[in-house]
């Protein structure tokens, strides 16, 4: 029941409270770039969210085992190539290259597994997965695992493989959500007798804001999911 | 390089204004928005992105006739993850409150598209003094769009400059311009003036060439 409970929290906070778009100010360039029209901006909200899952589980997998101080994999290397060495090995230091391996990669092979197996889906979105390495979305979603996993002090606070999934699941579906509504807004927009000055990316910029300013009356609905859910147990 | 086009002096000149990053080319708009809450964090950032970009720039250079068409933007990611890590250690070792409050968008430099696309349009083509001098000038533009963006949210938001009081004590913070919403309206206005200069200047220089 704990456990239920603090992913809910996670998946509220990543989703709408601290949104990527709106909050973190990541994915901001395809916010901005593909939000013309509800269905392109709807195919790229889908394929963040998938490849931002597939980079979490291999990041995860990669900070838990070998990054980490102290990490198993590591260690056991470590104790094979000096078995009287004392002390845990810290590999954080190689994290971002890792990372950013690991993303283009996973893009990379998502695209040609996509492209292969499921024709559909890859006319669908193929077109945005090569974009999407640049997209600091799914590097931030490495970054923020690689803070509860190798940066947290306790052992019993180290995330596990559902807390990161859920963080990268519903930070891309917020990811989705922001784009979507984004989009939505810039075809009515199409309507509109914009100053010349502002249009393209500047009303959208603006348009944003307004919408970060909403987002914000979101700020304080993890401290009531607490107490809802502390009330129910 | 036998390739007509700009020289590097002129490269120099145009990353500042004509062919600004953030309000020209709309790249690395992430940071940009992220730590313009002040004008110590945007600084720094835009001090960051400089030694990455230049050394990133350079090192592209030397290496341009050793890369192989289709694994060059990994190798350009490689190149700038290695410098930012530098980067990211060097700040963490000096200035450790400065980079727990830029916190994630040190390590977000890595994705920031400016370098990328100055690696991919310009250092993998030229030589090491036309490819580092384009990266100065491409640093100092976007140092100065952040300086805009900083120097407006930090005064209407806080009344400060700096961390340096320049408005009357009564003046009411807009406590929303540091904010996330800030940001964006900040950048969009910003943005919508750059555009409207740009349009006016255009206009002028059109009609004095009529006549």
């Amino acid at each position: 029941m704990e456990y239920l409970g603090e992913l809910i929290l996670i998946a509220v906070g990543a989703a709408i409270i601290n949104n990527f778009v709106l909050y973190s100010f990541v994915g901001i360039c395809p916010f901005i770039g593909v939000s013309r029209r509800v269905d392109t901006a709807f195919g790229m909200g889908c394929a963040v969210t998938f490849v931002i899952t597939i980079a979490a589980l291999l990041s995860w997998t990669f900070t838990y085992y070998i990054l980490r101080p102290g990490a198993p994999l590591t260690a056991w290397v470590w104790h094979l190539v000096n078995p009287d060495a004392k002390g845990a090995v810290d590999l954080t230091i190689l994290s971002y290259i890792v990372y950013i391996f690991v993303i283009a990669s996973s893009v990379q092979l998502v695209e040609m597994y996509v492209r292969k197996f499921f024709p559909p889906l890859y006319k669908s979105f193929g077109v945005f997965l090569p974009l999407i390495t640049t997209n600091c979305a799914i590097l931030f979603a490495c970054l923020e695992i690689m803070k509860h996993v190798a940066g947290a002090s306790d052992p019993s606070k180290v995330w596990d493989l559902g807390r990161s999934l859920t963080l990268a699941i519903f930070g891309g579906v917020g990811f989705t959500i922001a784009i979507v509504i984004m989009a939505g807004i810039r075809q009515d927009l199409d309507n509109c007798d914009v100053p010349k000055a502002l249009r393209g990316a500047g009303i959208t910029l603006i348009v944003a804001g307004i919408l970060s300013l909403a987002f914000m009356g979101f700020a304080g609905v993890n401290t009531q999911l607490v107490v809802l859910m502390g009330g129910a147990k | 390089m036998a390739k007509d086009g700009p020289t590097s002096a002129e490269r120099f000149i145009r990353g500042i204004l004509p062919e600004n990053p953030v309000y020209r080319q709309l790249l690395g708009m992430c940071p940009t928005l992220a730590v313009t809450s002040g004008m110590k964090t945007a600084m720094t950032m835009a001090g960051a992105v400089a030694f990455v970009m230049i050394c990133a720039n350079i090192i592209t250079s030397i290496i341009r006739n050793l890369l192989r068409p289709h694994l060059r933007i990994l190798v350009f990611t490689l190149t700038i993850a290695t410098f930012v890590t530098i980067a990211d250690r060097f700040l963490a070792a000096k200035l450790y409150e400065m980079s727990k409050q830029l916190g994630p968008y040190v390590p977000l430099i890595i994705v920031n598209c400016i370098i990328i696309c100055r690696c991919e349009v310009c250092a993998s083509k030229q030589s090491v003094l036309t490819a580092a001098s384009d990266a100065v000038g491409q640093s100092m533009g976007f140092a100065v769009a952040l300086a805009t963006i900083a120097s407006v949210r930090e005064i209407l938001g806080a009344g400060t400059w700096f961390d340096i009081r320049i408005l009357p004590d009564n003046w009411p913070n807009w406590g929303i311009m540091v904010l996330p919403p800030g940001a964006f309206l900040t950048l969009g206005i910003l943005l919508g003036a750059a555009n409207w200069i740009g349009s006016a200047r255009a206009k002028r220089t059109a009609r004095s060439g009529c006549s």
